[in-house]
């Protein structure tokens, strides 16, 4: 399978990228590349075979659904760009 | 007066219960070897030096008292994809410009209840998506190995290549690393250095930047072998915090090292004869067949005929992961905003600038193979060649491999912005290609240095262990050590 412009396009909305004319028609070569080279695993005979799903032989570790953390709020926004009150400011998405 | 950077842990740990030095001057001389060499080779992204001589205060007094800890007073590097607490933690990209996390991840957070001084932030790949530390942010890290009689600089390999680099050319006396497809142990390779990526699990993931949580997996770059066993038996715990963690008790791992592989069963897989395998690195393997042979090991040839096949199916999953794994770069929470018409603008806007070429490669073929209608020919068909990679490294266990030997790369350390590795993006890849099949099947593996090429860079053996049997690992790491002896580079810098 291979991708043409159109579909680096897309995927890149997908993947909320902003690209310009020449970087997609760059990446479609180089995407077409590693789609080239992850193709040969379609030699591998993989009828019965059950996906991965957990690498290591464990169950996953469940907690208490108890409240153990919290009361962060200042901490948790200490980063971000904009704030507001504890809030993470964006620009408006409703009209 | 020997220079306190020449010490190992093991030797510093001595002198510091002894009292012949004081972590004070030890983290002095470390400071003073980063602050001379940093320019020029580029490990450290940020320097924490008053944190550091706070710290070594501390350590001091604890050591006065004797209350050290495991790791009292050794003054470590860290890899900049782990939560500092109020330190520059940005898995050297620029989306997450001016991050100083609020926490600290369990890994460090060990490290430092055992008593070890923090130096600084080392230099890698962007988010760790590379072989040569060349996709950092902040340039590239310069490898301290030189070919003979030239000044072309060299990489030195990645992703963990600032914590190579720093552990080679003594600016630390150890580092935290972290391998998702090799960047501990082709780095460490590149370096003569050693690196171990410990069982998937061993270490806990928390407070670590994500790339491919299946496969991340934290561990260490040191001197030597004994080490490296210090180290991870420190950043090695039982941890609530992340769900895959192992509860199971972290083995005394210094213990092993030394101890005899006599009777050990050391498996050759024959599927790592590469086609183009240069002859040295050949040889070289056959070298180490040799020294465990003498130290009393069994050698046995075996078969992991999906290994061809571990490239590709990482090229699938690593990719998928970090697609989901970056979404949270948007602009909002933390780091780079680039503003925009409107919010989708904006994310858009904020990830072309924030993200490098490699990253965005990784995150639109991650994209693109979990998408509608590809879902199944190409993630679902990974996991399920994964399954059949595992199955191979289960099957030689259980008829009896205690470990497996091959080589680490498939070559020494290469040139900075190397033309023909940059026009193709899956010649670099290719540099993975002895290790990537130990991530795919959450093995531990260990790298060693084991000899120079023909132009005296450093190359080294990889030894392939069961699940969470670290300790056979360092058991044939030590063996190889002893044959091969250690390897420091010539100081240029």
């Amino acid at each position: 399978m291979s991708v043409d412009l159109a579909t680096v396009k897309r995927v890149a909305k997908l993947a909320r990228i902003a690209v310009t004319e020449e970087e997609a028609a760059r990446m479609e070569g180089e995407l077409n590349t590693i789609l080239g080279f992850v193709e040969q695993l379609n030699e591998v005979d993989v009828d019965g075979v059950e996906p991965m799903t957990s690498v290591t032989p464990m169950d996953m570790k469940k907690r208490v659904d108890a409240v153990t953390d919290g009361d962060k709020s200042g901490d948790i926004v200490a980063n971000a760009p904009a704030t507001e009150d504890n809030f993470f400011l964006v620009p408006k998405v409703v009209e | 007066m020997t220079d306190l950077t020449s010490f190992t842990i093991a030797e510093a740990r001595e002198k510091l219960r002894a009292k012949e030095i004081t972590a004070t001057e030890l983290t002095d001389a470390y400071l003073a070897a980063i602050d001379a060499a940093n320019a020029e080779l580029n490990a450290y992204v940020a320097v924490t030096a008053d944190k550091a001589r706070a710290m070594a205060k501390v350590s001091d007094e604890r050591l006065g008292k004797g209350e050290g800890g495991a790791l009292e007073g050794i003054p470590l590097g860290v890899k900049d994809l782990y939560a500092t607490e109020g330190v520059h933690t940005q898995a050297c990209s620029h989306v997450l410009d001016g991050f100083e996390p609020r926490y600290e991840s369990t890994v460090t957070a060990n490290l430092w209840a055992d008593g070890a001084v923090m130096l600084g932030k080392l230099n890698m790949d962007e988010f760790a998506m590379g072989s040569s530390n060349e996709t950092s942010y902040y340039g590239p890290v310069k490898n301290p190995w030189r070919a003979n009689g030239s000044n072309k600089d060299l990489v030195p390999g990645g992703s963990s290549g600032g914590s190579a680099t720093a552990v080679s050319a003594h600016l630390c006396a150890a580092a935290t690393a972290s391998d998702t497809g090799g960047s501990i142990r082709q780095p460490a390779a590149f370096t003569g250095t050693v690196g171990i990526k410990p069982t998937y699990g061993r270490c806990s993931r928390f407070g670590m930047v994500a790339f491919a949580s299946s496969l991340d997996q934290a561990g260490p770059i040191a001197r030597d072998v004994r080490d490296a066993a210090i180290l991870l038996k420190s950043m090695a715990s039982v941890d609530d915090k992340d769900t895959t963690c192992v509860d199971a008790p972290v083995p005394d791992y210094e213990a092993a090292v030394g101890q005899s592989v006599k009777g050990m069963k050391i498996g050759i897989p024959a599927e790592y004869r590469m086609d183009g395998m240069p002859e040295e690195i050949e040889a070289l393997w056959q070298q180490g067949i040799a020294w465990l042979k003498d130290a009393g090991a069994e050698i046995v040839d075996i078969h992991l005929p999906h290994t061809k096949y571990a490239l590709p199916a990482y090229y699938i999953v690593a990719p998928a992961e970090a697609s989901s794994n970056l979404a949270r770069y948007d602009g909002v929470r933390y780091g780079l905003r680039v503003p925009g018409k409107d919010i989708a603008d904006m994310y858009e806007k904020t990830r072309a600038e924030g993200f490098g070429d490699e990253i965005k490669r990784r995150v639109m073929i991650g994209t693109y193979v979990l998408s509608a209608g590809y879902y199944d020919a190409y993630y679902l068909r990974a996991q399920k060649v994964r399954t059949l990679i595992k199955r191979d490294f289960e099957i030689a266990f259980d008829a009896g491999v205690d470990a497996i030997l091959t080589p680490a790369t498939p070559s020494a350390a290469f040139g900075i912005a190397d033309q023909d590795l940059h026009a193709d993006p899956v010649k670099m890849y290719l540099n993975d290609i002895f290790t990537v099949t130990v991530n795919m099947a959450g093995l531990p593996g260990i790298a060693v240095p084991a000899g120079l090429d023909h132009q005296g860079l450093p190359l080294g053996l990889q030894l392939i262990g069961k699940p969470f049997d670290e300790d056979t690992l360092f058991r044939a790491g030590y063996a190889i050590e002893q044959a091969a002896g250690r390897f420091t580079p010539e100081k240029w810098w």
